[in-house]
């Protein structure tokens, strides 16, 4: 098996080459509402509809920022554990494209709301030990741009503003990335914390979170070589699919004597390749500068206040107390990777079950019934209290284990409490010695000869006696009680 | 700082302004008059003052995260050049 924390090198002609990956993420900020306009932001809508005056950009319209995605931002930033910088700016970064009305991005250069953070990753998530930071350089808030279509006609392209100025996290990390694997630990750890904190639906088949991908090469400790940007990749598949694929082309052509050219690539998913968008010195002229229409933004302590207590439970924190409840370290990280499966399971443990045991029973039993139907765990039929009360009556014996994989059936079937399954067919769990000394002896009787291999020192048909009783007692005697009773009558 | 008649050819372009030679000829003394009256601000010493981001005491306003503007398509494309099936229409920009 290969070693997940093993340094991941490129096999070149010339020797190991080492991969050097940063991420610039674009992720939509959760509000009603765009950033500086108050046009919906839902997706889906007929084109144009979702369009205000601010957003087609008509002369004289002003901006004004959206307080709810400002707070979102910062926000995040504090579940990175990053500085949050109470006095930011907007400025105008100028291209001209048929997708941007203004002509130009309202985004955030010189002054970003949050600077440096980090974010704590597993390279192995069965090992606790494996954690790597990964730096976080800065998040600044932008607009994002229309949608253009260029497959509805053989000479026009079709322009859907509808997206034109929905709120964006930029969110920047610094190059510290050293594989496909890191990268896409880093992208699932971020769109965790960024689901947990409730500031982006990380949903990237509708293009909420979607990636630029910073790669480049060099010898193993040598200097940094030139690296390209791969933009606009919208699955984390496909991010670590861009940097096998990109680290690759740029070994072999400095192999063969080429260079790297710093340039903007674009992946191709189909054929699993990317190619050069543009070349850097021709695009990158955006003659930055602070947007007049704007003040600068000045956060008081009140609101910072209020970002800060309204921050739930981030994933590390939840697993942490996971594990500290008993649960094993990869139980405690399944847990925790998605927040409504960890919501689930808080509500478990609310209920009242045994940490341990409503661990055990939920990633083998649950999970395993969710996977097997093609339920999420909002879809799932079973309540956690329902859940809990069945472990209940695992854990006082009113049910055995298997009778329990029963019951939990006829539950997702029914949708009916345990305990009324478990009264209504009769389910219960017997210690009545004198039911369970009956079977037994009817078993000893029938079975003579092993008895006397047992007696003979033959121990291992100790289990035979019990599935026998088990069986005759259709599942319900108390295996505990089972055990003692032919203990002491195979003496 | 001064320009000449190439960078101001390249900032037309950035700006989507199509100059002919005689404009940029005009363009380039004109532009570095401006540069060069500019430039007279920054003998000015101003260390130690802070950046005057407006002349009169004033603090960005916040909007409240609430929908209530959009649903105005037919006003958004009454004055694009072309629009087709609720789309702005534009000579197509990929190859």
């Amino acid at each position: 098996m290969a070693d997940a924390t093993a340094p991941y090198r490129i096999k070149g002609e010339t020797g190991d080459w080492e991969v050097v990956i940063g991420l610039e993420v674009h992720a939509q900020v959760t509000s009603n509402a765009k950033l500086f306009s108050g046009a919906a932001t839902a997706f889906g809508a007929e084109p144009n509809t979702q369009v205000s005056l601010v957003d087609a950009a008509m002369p004289g319209m002003l901006p004004v920022p959206n307080r709810e995605c400002i707070r979102q931002a910062v926000r995040t930033g504090m579940a990175l554990d990053a500085v949050i910088n109470r006095w930011s700016r907007f400025d105008r970064k100028n291209y001209f494209y048929a997708d941007l009305p203004q002509g130009y991005q309202i985004s955030q250069l010189y002054h970003p709301l949050v600077g440096p953070g980090e974010v704590e990753i597993l390279l192995d998530e069965k090992d606790e030990n494996s954690v790597k930071q990964i730096g976080i350089e800065r998040i600044h808030v932008e607009q994002d741009a229309g949608k253009l279509m260029h497959d509805q006609h053989p000479t026009m392209s079709y322009v859907d503003l509808n997206r034109s100025g929905v709120a964006l996290m930029e969110i920047v990390s610094r190059p510290d990335m050293r594989s496909p694997a890191e990268a896409g630990a880093y992208l699932r750890k971020l769109r965790a914390i960024l689901r947990y904190v409730g500031s982006c639906d990380g949903n990237m088949e509708e293009g909420s979170m979607r990636a630029d991908v910073n790669v480049s090469v060099r010898k193993v400790g040598g200097e940094l070589g030139t690296r390209t940007e791969t933009k606009n990749v919208n699955s984390v598949r496909f991010v670590m699919a861009v940097i096998e694929h990109e680290a690759r082309r740029q070994v072999e052509l400095i192999e063969e004597g080429g260079e790297v050219a710093q340039e903007t690539r674009l992946y191709d998913p189909d054929k699993n390749v990317t190619r050069t968008l543009r070349s850097k010195e021709d695009a990158h002229d955006y003659r930055y500068f602070p947007d007049p229409d704007l003040l600068p933004l000045e956060l008081d302590e009140a609101f910072l206040e209020e970002c800060r207590s309204s921050l739930p439970e981030l994933p590390d924190a939840k697993r942490k107390r996971f594990e500290g409840l008993g649960i094993s370290a990869y139980g405690a990280s399944v847990l925790t990777a998605e927040v409504e499966t960890a919501r689930w399971f808080d509500g478990l443990l609310s209920a009242g079950a045994e940490p341990k045991q409503a661990a055990n029973w939920t990633v083998a039993e649950l999970f395993g019934a969710l996977n097997r139907t093609g339920k999420s765990i909002d879809e799932c039929p079973i309540s956690p209290e329902e859940a809990a009360e069945l472990l209940k009556l695992v854990a006082d014996g009113t049910i055995s284990g298997t009778i329990a994989k029963q019951v939990f059936e006829i539950m997702l079937e029914t949708g009916d409490a345990p305990s009324k399954i478990v009264e209504e067919r009769g389910l219960k769990q017997t210690s009545d010695t004198g039911a369970i000394d009956a079977e037994i002896d009817k078993i000893l009787a029938a079975n003579a000869d092993k008895v006397e291999q047992y007696k003979a020192g033959k121990e291992a048909l100790f289990g035979f006696f019990v599935g026998q009783t088990m069986k005759a007692m259709a599942g319900k005697a108390n295996p505990g009680v089972v055990n003692e009773r032919l203990r002491a009558k195979l003496g | 700082m001064s320009v000449n008649a190439d960078q101001v050819r390249h900032v037309a372009r950035l700006a989507r302004l199509a100059l002919g030679n005689d404009e940029i000829d005009r363009m380039v003394p004109e532009l570095n008059n401006i540069l060069g009256w500019v430039e007279q601000l920054g003998e000015v010493d101003t260390d130690g003052v802070e950046p005057l981001t407006a002349v009169i005491e004033n603090h960005l306003r916040l909007r409240d995260d609430v929908v209530n503007d959009g649903n105005v398509r037919d006003d958004i494309l009454e004055n694009a050049p072309d629009a087709q099936h609720g789309f702005f229409a534009v000579p197509k920009v990929i190859e």
